[in-house]
């Protein structure tokens, strides 16, 4: 496209404009369905963010986090305790490892138990918290190591239940993804029915046109410009709705679990601004293909 | 200007044109005729590129309509002036702004022809009417905007067809007369009529060749009518 055909379609030709009688009803159905699709588009799009940032968050902290449970006599625990700090410090990749107090191994039980039971008289295993360095630890060699050392010691670094968390966050942000792609997709769709019963509704306006002389591309513009702006129009509505609800959501917090981080955060806030413009060139590529098949057909 | 040669053409059903061959020399004027359905209309539109010949070939300018793409059948029509049997307004523009449309459509700056087309619309009497929407015109105002749009751009040839179809005699005399005034002006006129009464008024003013579909053939019309 040339820059002046470029230049002409955003700032419009409001003689050129009026060729084409004003459509109502569609016009208001375009716009109602591109605001629709922006706004799933908005929530796809915090879901695919946040369940990115989920499994990010989720694989370095259990990458990094490991606890080392100590299942031993009550009156050896102390010493094996101990010996098995004495070793993690040697450990290369191991930043801190600290041994938890019966306050916080309470704590940790009090939502099974409740907060009245007196866990301190059970017979508890001891809880270490190992945090690796950012470099990491090789569980293997450590698991060895303190199987000749403190027989009583398992160390959980946590892979187990580790795993299939990640997985299913990613599988989460594939089927965001998608669901972005196939909302374009039916944008795209929607566009392209609504142009052609444009054009096809306009019929004999496009012959009057075509009879005075005018362009495919004159005429083609005119139908084109229109859609565009609507579907950025649309989208830039349901964009802002969107926008407005994510930001209603709670505030991602402890109690609430994963589910209250489905927000939008940082830099991320700003993706959403891109849906209106991409929605607008979807829109231009469907009026496109559709007017320049249409008027290719007709004499 | 424009030239047909051997031409036919073929509805599907029979042929309704055959072997016809004419030329539309510049500053000529043309009257078409024959009886209702013998092709007036379609060897019209075979002459502004509207249908396309079946056999032989169509010339416009030295060219051959069949080899045009869109865009150049485009420039053509821009250079051949077309008053259709019912006129085809956008209904929704005012009737200035339907005469404009040509100039709107070939990206004229329409500032600057504001005086032609004043002047224009004086021509054929249509100033009062200029802001009224083209449903709300008579017959022969409708006509006399179609004329006054087909000649906008200062066409070569200008192609009538019916152009006094369903207006009464004075208002045809008129129409006839705006015609006239075009070939006057050196334009290239060919109408399509059967109304002979308004032929023999031509005649005395113009010289005019009176061409007359029969038989699926042209044949040029002698003095006789």
């Amino acid at each position: 496209m040339t820059e002046g055909r470029l230049r002409k379609l955003i700032l419009g030709d409001a003689q050129a404009d009026r060729v084409v009688p004003p459509s109502g009803f569609t016009a208001q159905l375009t716009l109602f369905v591109s605001g629709a699709m922006a706004f799933l588009t908005v929530f796809a799009l915090a879901l695919s963010m946040a369940s990115g940032r989920l499994a990010d968050q989720w694989a370095e902290e259990l990458a990094r986090a490991a606890t080392l449970r100590i299942n031993a006599p009550a009156e050896q625990r102390a010493a094996q305790t101990e010996a098995a700090l004495e070793i993690l410090r040697q450990t290369p990749g191991v930043a801190t490892a600290r041994a938890l107090t019966g306050e916080e191994q309470a704590a940790l039980l009090a939502p099974w138990f409740g907060a009245g039971v007196p866990v301190g008289d059970l017979p508890l295993p001891q809880l270490i918290e190992v945090t690796g360095d950012d470099a990491g630890y090789d569980a293997q060699g450590l698991r060895l190591r303190l199987q000749a050392e403190v027989p009583g010691a398992v160390l959980d670094d946590h892979t187990r239940w580790r795993a299939p968390l990640v997985d299913a966050a990613q599988a989460l942000r594939r089927l965001a993804w998608v669901s972005i792609l196939l909302i374009g997709g039916a944008t795209a769709a929607m566009i392209t029915l609504a142009a052609n019963a444009a054009l096809a509704a306009n019929a004999q306006v496009i012959e009057v046109l075509r009879l005075v002389g005018a362009l495919d591309s004159y005429i083609a513009q005119a139908f084109i410009r229109r859609f565009t702006l609507r579907a950025l129009t649309g989208t830039a509505v349901g964009v802002a709705a969107g926008m407005i609800g994510v930001f209603l959501m709670p505030e991602a917090s402890a109690e609430g679990g994963f589910l209250t981080g489905l927000g939008l955060q940082g830099w991320g806030w700003l993706a959403p601004l891109l849906i209106p413009p991409l929605g607008a060139l979807v829109a231009f590529a469907a009026t496109t293909r559709a007017a320049t098949k249409r008027l290719g057909e007709l004499s | 200007m424009i030239e047909l040669e051997n031409v036919g053409y073929n509805y599907g059903g029979g042929e309704l044109l055959h072997e016809v061959s004419v030329q539309l020399a510049p500053g000529s004027f043309h009257f078409l005729t024959g009886p209702s359905g013998a092709g007036k209309t379609t060897l019209l539109k075979l002459c502004y590129g509207a249908l396309m010949p079946t056999a032989g070939r169509v010339r416009a300018f030295n060219m051959d309509v069949h080899g045009l793409d869109r865009d150049q059948m485009a420039y053509l029509r821009r250079r051949v002036g077309v008053v259709h049997q019912d006129c085809r307004f956008l209904d929704h523009l005012p009737v200035i702004e339907n005469i404009a449309l040509p100039l709107l459509v070939s990206g004229r700056e329409l500032s600057h022809e504001e005086a032609n087309l004043q002047e224009l619309l004086n021509w054929v009497g249509l100033s009062e009417r200029a802001h009224a929407l083209p449903p709300e015109l008579s017959g022969g105002e409708r006509q006399r905007a179609a004329l006054a749009r087909s000649v906008i751009l200062s066409p070569d040839v200008i192609i009538a067809d019916e152009p006094t179809g369903n207006v009464d005699w004075e208002m045809s005399q008129r129409l006839l007369q705006l015609l006239v005034e075009l070939n006057r002006m050196g334009k290239t006129i060919l109408v399509a009529t059967h109304d002979l009464s308004l032929i023999r008024a031509a005649k005395n003013q113009v010289q005019a060749r009176v061409l007359r579909i029969s038989n699926r053939q042209l044949q040029l019309a002698g003095a006789d009518l």
